[in-house]
């Protein structure tokens, strides 16, 4: 452009040569601090390049002056985190569960500790807010299958339900009607009997009958009244919560095919600390016994 | 002692000769350009009584600011003994008796909100004040001015001594003007820090190199920014980087009063002669004197100006002149708009007007922010709860039926000692109340100055169980002097 200078006549400004809709543009310089600024950059990146990893090379890459590295970084934060946690864990891994308890810094760091192995493992089937869906429990309600005490609930976390542990903890309800154990019309009398027990509507005459087939077939893990049975892992069957369902049309299956949930055991995918935490977040969150 | 002065203590006061000055405004109108570099101004030193005005304000400002960290003030064993705490750690603000938690920061609010009007009230009596006397701009870039005239001596002597070839002497001055102004720097960001942890502990620890490196890195900042803008940028700040230069323009009217030069009293200006003829011309003997005390490199004598921050130090310059020359003060001075437009059409002046519908408004607005606030602060309760209501699950059916909803409460507890509560609800039927971990729900312990947590569940028996949600409230009463909060939230239930 340099042979082409041309000068704005009011300021006498050199342009730049450009014209938009008649308006030229001056070639003002850049203001000085500006330059400054720009200059400072530039030292800065280049006090980088030297300080700091930067420069990718055919296998690797400059190490820079420092060895900084963020993933040691964050090797060496949850190292820190750990070792900082370990003085917890130490004394979970030996206290009971009645001791953890009874110690609020431990309660407090099992809670928070538990909620989050919760979070990781137990949400898939349980939901975030532990609520449960169909078939899968709900851990706030005061309705336990087996048992609703944290050692209860620790127990059932290291060996599972129906698990491949061998101390799982297992029990089966027979097909009644797949299996030919019952006809068709005792099925439906025993689940207007149900019905009745746990208060809902129901055909009175056929409940009458329907008690006499749970007294033969069904009171022996559900118990006389349906009260249900821990030990047997038989649910309570006179109450308003349902695992898989309390109305007759589920029911009916129920009694039909029977039920076979099935939860894994912990004890070889979790460390003992974090299933205390667990039994006693499981435990806190309100139902229980 | 520069020439003009030597001549002033000298000669006699009518007989004077008065130094006529080579200056040119550095921002005169015509010469006002986008681009230009900035031209270096050379503030004389002015003698009068703004010139004190503005001594006595500097002492007291940086007073204020450099010692009120060190105030103590007894709050009892379990809070700090500082006056003025900013505490983030604890997240407490602390003044004197009254004592801030984070979420009573609207106080904050109303305290800006009367900054502003306070600001706007001065403004409309009397123009930029705050730039010219208190603004910590005006008041650094003073103490600098101040520094250097005293190492490299009055604005003839700086000049002399930057255009003269670099000597031992002009490195010696030079070096020696620029380590005290770091100096006041440090002092600058280190009096900063103190407002944010126990002084004295910090004072020890900066010393020691045991403080942390945010304060440090505070103290290098601040040092950096005071040096820079008092000593390098100075009038620049205020002529480019504030916006409060574009915003006071709208709130000056022509009652307030403003530093302005009455032309028609100074015009025709010409040299001072002996014995001269004051009939047929105006004041001003043109000696330039305004011009060169002006931080801001105007020439007030071209009127109003964006530049012009209010300092007056003019004003003393040409008083000063004024009576060596036995003409009447006040040829530039404090004056309304008014006055000028009176004075040229032959009326009389008249005082300025304080009462005026701008005036009033603003310090009726003051008033009631103010007395708002204190009306907050004296009913300020020294217990509040927050309420969370769990939204997963939103509510758990009971085997027997019954509805089950949990909270989070907690409770703030802004006194210095420890308190037990209650907690109850009201306006749901038949529900029962539980809060884990607890024997009932009496007795709640609260630790001094703390905030606990705890769990609640509320549960309503089937028959009650709203359709959807129901509205009730929590009431958390003191067990020893019955104060109460209440607060309101919702109970959930299924959709029937
Ligand atoms: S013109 Fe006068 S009042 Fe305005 S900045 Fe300059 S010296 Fe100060
Ligand atoms: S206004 Fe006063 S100080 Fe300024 S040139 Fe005139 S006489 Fe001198």
């Amino acid at each position: 452009m340099a042979h082409n200078v041309e000068k704005d006549d009011v300021t006498g400004i050199e342009t730049t040569g450009h014209e938009w809709d008649g308006i030229k543009e001056l070639n003002n310089p850049l203001p000085r601090w500006w330059l400054w600024t720009f200059y400072a950059c530039i030292v800065w990146a280049i006090g980088y390049w030297v300080v700091y990893p930067t420069w990718p090379l055919i296998s690797s890459h400059t190490k820079g002056m420092i060895g900084y590295s963020s993933r040691q970084d964050v090797v060496d934060k949850i190292a820190e985190a750990k070792a900082a946690q370990a003085q917890y864990l130490d004394r979970i891994e030996v206290a009971s569960l009645a001791d953890i308890r009874a110690d609020t810094e431990l309660l407090n760091f099992s809670l928070a500790g538990g909620k989050s192995a919760f979070a990781v493992n137990c949400s898939q089937c349980h939901g975030q807010g532990a609520q449960g869906f169909v078939g899968y429990p709900n851990l706030n309600d005061d309705d336990w299958i087996w048992g609703g005490t944290p050692e209860e609930i620790s127990a059932t976390i290291h060996y599972g339900i129906r698990s491949a542990h061998e101390d799982t903890r297992f029990s089966v309800m027979p097909a009644f009607g797949k299996d030919g154990l019952l006809e068709r019309q005792q099925i439906n009398q025993v689940v207007e009997y149900v019905l009745k027990i746990s208060g809902q509507e129901h055909d009175e005459a056929a409940a009458s009958e329907g008690q006499t087939v749970f007294a033969e077939q069904c009171s022996s893990c559900h118990g006389d009244t349906g009260q249900g049975l821990h030990d047997l892992g038989a649910p309570r069957l006179s109450d308003a919560i349902w695992l898989y369902g309390g109305d007759r049309q589920a029911l009916r299956e129920t009694v039909t095919n029977a039920r076979f949930g099935v939860m894994p055991d912990w004890t070889n995918r979790l460390d003992e600390a974090t299933i205390k935490q667990l039994a006693i977040y499981v435990h806190s969150l309100g139902g229980g016994e | 002692m520069d020439q003009a002065s030597q001549a002033a203590s000298q000669a006699s006061v009518s007989s004077a000769k008065v130094e006529t000055i080579d200056v040119d405004a550095v921002n005169k109108k015509e010469e006002r350009s986008l681009y230009k570099a900035r031209v270096k101004i050379y503030p004389k030193r002015a003698k009068g009584v703004f010139r004190k005005l503005k001594w006595l304000v500097m002492a007291a400002t940086l007073a204020v600011y450099y010692l009120a960290p060190w105030i103590r003030w007894d709050r009892g064993p379990n809070a700090p003994d500082q006056a003025i705490l900013i505490d983030f750690p604890a997240r407490r603000f602390y003044f004197f008796f009254i004592e801030i938690w984070p979420e009573e920061v609207y106080y904050l609010t109303g305290l800006l909100i009367i900054a502003a009007l306070g600001l706007f009230l001065v403004t409309s009596l009397a123009g930029r004040v705050w730039c010219g006397y208190t603004c910590p701009q005006t008041v650094w870039t003073d103490l600098f001015i101040w520094v250097e005239r005293l190492v490299e001596g009055d604005r003839s002597a700086r000049i002399r001594l930057d255009k003269a070839p670099l000597s031992v002497n002009k490195i010696a001055r030079k070096t020696t003007k620029h380590v005290l102004w770091i100096l006041i720097g440090m002092a600058t960001g280190g009096a900063w820090i103190f407002y944010f942890a126990d002084a004295p502990t910090l004072l020890v620890d900066l010393f020691t190199f045991q403080a942390p490196i945010v304060a440090y890195s505070t103290v290098a900042i601040l040092a950096g920014c005071t040096y820079v803008f008092g000593g390098m940028m100075r009038e620049q700040v205020c002529t480019y980087m504030c916006p409060w230069p574009r915003i006071q323009g709208a709130l000056v009217d022509e009652e307030s009063l403003i530093v302005s030069y009455k032309d028609d009293r100074g015009e025709p200006r010409a040299p001072f002669r002996k014995n001269m003829d004051w009939d047929t011309r105006g004041d001003c003997i043109d000696c330039n004197q305004c011009v060169a005390v002006c931080p801001m490199g105007i020439d007030i004598r071209d009127g109003q100006q964006l530049e012009c921050i209010h300092c007056a130090l003019c004003i003393d310059a040409c008083d000063e002149v004024m009576t060596r020359i036995n003409r009447p003060l006040n040829l530039i001075s404090y004056d309304t708009y008014v006055n000028h437009e009176r004075r040229a059409a032959g009326r009389p002046e008249q005082k300025p007007r304080i009462f005026r519908a701008r005036t009033v408004i603003y310090a009726a607005l003051i008033a009631i922010v103010g007395l708002i606030m204190l009306a907050a602060l004296i009913t300020r309760s020294t217990l509040d709860i927050n309420i969370l209501h769990d939204r997963n699950p939103l509510f758990v059916k009971l085997s027997d039926g019954g509805i089950r909803n949990g909270y989070t409460i907690k409770i703030l507890n802004k006194q210095h000692e420890i308190r037990r509560f209650e907690i109850a609800i009201e306006g749901l039927e038949n529900a029962l109340i539980s809060v884990v971990g607890q024997e009932g729900t009496s007795g709640l312990t609260v630790p001094a100055d703390r905030l606990a947590q705890f769990r609640v569940f509320v549960s309503v028996p089937a028959a009650n169980a709203p359709d959807g949600r129901e509205d009730f409230n929590f009431v958390v009463t003191d067990l020893a002097d019955g104060n109460r909060a209440i607060n309101d939230t919702v109970f959930r239930g299924p959709e029937q």
